[in-house]
């Protein structure tokens, strides 16, 4: 506690670093799946050789990405674009199957009569399918924004430094307060991150729970006629 | 009025659906199209609107050929009511009758002012406007379905089986709606069923097809009733008799 209450502003500016190095590769990784996701979901040929690209991608270790990248990009070794580079990658992996099915699981019907009054292609696409795979998009989002959070730590091994330097600094110094530290503030901000994605699915899907609601009162009323 | 013109639609896996079909569909009268599965009478209908296009011959709507028509404006200018009611699941009633006219450009807040006045002529209760379809029951679906398809006062209302999927008191209710709605709008009304019963209480003219996309008489009911043509009709109707004489 002691060692907390005389580095709570390294805690702090690490703490807001990791946030800012998780959130381009969660938006970044969903905004990309949607078209790839798209693509996917539209031929045959298209879905085997993405998803199986995409499976192929997450099975590779981060830390040997991190090293290899920056003579592929260009970019200096120290850089944080090695690490928004390589998560992105990550998330898009893991969110690509994900936005596939969702888009495949949006009612034919309900395509079929949004092409029948009047919907364009591409308005169709972002008024209809894209809003109706919102549930199955959202959790995908939640997997992929716990799962960023946690790979950002593994950019403090090449000095992209986040609540993950805590874990390696007190791992080496053999001082499991600081371990601790690490480790809580990083499922603190996963555990902010799902909150604020749970609320934007209440905010921009509200029917998804008014159909719940129905449900629940139905089964209110069917357990008072039980009684 | 609608014309079919020769119209064949051979699908990509060789069944023809619809084999050289004529007919003159009426200004602002009902024409049913009624038969079994797998009798064209769906895809006769999504030609209207291009949903399907044809393989060969030409479909008119008022002297204009549709193939010069660019599909998704012909959409929008033609009413369309399906089975399950095909609403959008995550809009509000009245968003999903004013979705049409918002397609078209229309401004939001009038669209809605408008689709309030379409519930009431339809018989929907303005408390149910900001609900969403799941929180509806399957007759109150199919009345927001009309409304959507009367949205932008077509002159052209297609309707593909939309009172398939209700109970058959609910149906009744929503068949005397329609001849009511009917009476007063008198659109061009093109219904699609398999129900002989329902053919002959909506159809100003009834065309029963064969498998297979062929004619096997056209006329009003009286005329399908009193003069069968050959048997498939007689037989077609007569299978509709015993519900018929129950009630």
């Amino acid at each position: 506690m002691n060692w907390l209450a005389d580095n709570w502003q390294q805690v702090l500016d690490y703490g807001l670093a990791h946030v800012l190095l998780s959130i381009p590769p969660i938006v970044l990784g969903f905004v990309i799946s949607l078209p790839l996701g798209w693509l996917a979901n539209r031929y045959r040929l298209s879905r085997g050789v993405l998803l199986t690209a995409g499976g192929i991608l997450y099975a590779v270790p981060s830390l040997p990405l991190f090293v290899l990248l920056p003579s592929l990009l260009g970019t200096k070794i120290l850089s944080p674009i090695n690490v928004e580079v390589a998560l992105t990658l990550y998330a898009l992996a893991l969110m690509l199957r994900t936005t596939a099915d969702a888009l495949g699981s949006v009612s034919g019907d309900v395509k079929l009569s949004a092409t029948a009054i009047g919907y364009g292609v591409w308005r169709r696409f972002a008024g209809v399918e894209l809003p109706l795979a919102g549930p199955v998009l959202l959790a995908g989002l939640r997997v992929v924004s716990v799962s960023t959070v946690s790979l950002v730590t593994v950019g403090s091994v090449i000095g992209v430094n986040s609540l993950g330097f805590f874990f390696l600094d007190g791992y080496q110094r053999s001082f499991y307060t600081e371990v601790w530290v690490g480790i809580i503030g990083t499922v603190l901000i996963a555990l902010v991150f799902d909150g604020l994605l749970v609320a934007a699915g209440r905010l921009l899907l509200p029917w998804t729970r008014a159909s719940g609601e129905r449900a629940r009162r139905v089964s209110t009323r069917s357990r008072a006629v039980l009684r | 009025m609608i014309e079919f013109r020769n119209v064949t639609k051979r699908f990509p896996d060789g069944t023809v659906a619809v084999a050289d079909f004529s007919l003159v569909i009426p200004p602002r009268r009902v024409t049913v199209f009624v038969g079994s599965s797998g009798s064209g009478k769906t895809t006769i209908l999504r030609m209207i609107n291009r949903m399907v296009d044809p393989s060969s011959g030409s479909v008119f709507i008022d002297g204009v050929d549709i193939a010069t028509r660019e599909p998704v404006a012909l959409r929008r200018s033609i009413g369309y009511v399906m089975q399950n009611s095909g609403l959008l699941p995550h809009r509000t009633v009245v968003d999903n009758v004013a979705t049409v006219p918002v397609l078209r450009g229309e401004k939001k807040k009038a669209a809605r002012l408008r689709a309030r006045e379409l519930m009431t002529v339809v018989g929907l209760d303005h408390s149910l406007a900001d609900r969403y379809p799941a929180q509806l029951s399957g007759g109150q679906q199919q009345r927001v379905g009309v409304a959507r398809g009367l949205a932008v006062d077509p002159n052209v209302l297609l309707m593909d089986e939309p009172f398939g999927a209700v109970d058959p008191l609910v149906r009744l209710e929503l068949q005397t709606e329609l001849k009511r709605l009917q009476s007063e709008l008198d659109k061009t009304v093109v219904f699609v069923t398999h129900d002989i019963d329902e053919a002959f209480l909506l159809g100003d003219q009834v065309v029963l097809l064969r498998p297979g996309g062929a004619v096997a008489q056209a006329g009003t009911p009286a005329e399908l009733l009193e003069h069968p043509a050959d048997e498939f009709v007689a037989g077609f109707i007569e299978a509709g008799r015993p519900r018929s004489i129950l009630r």
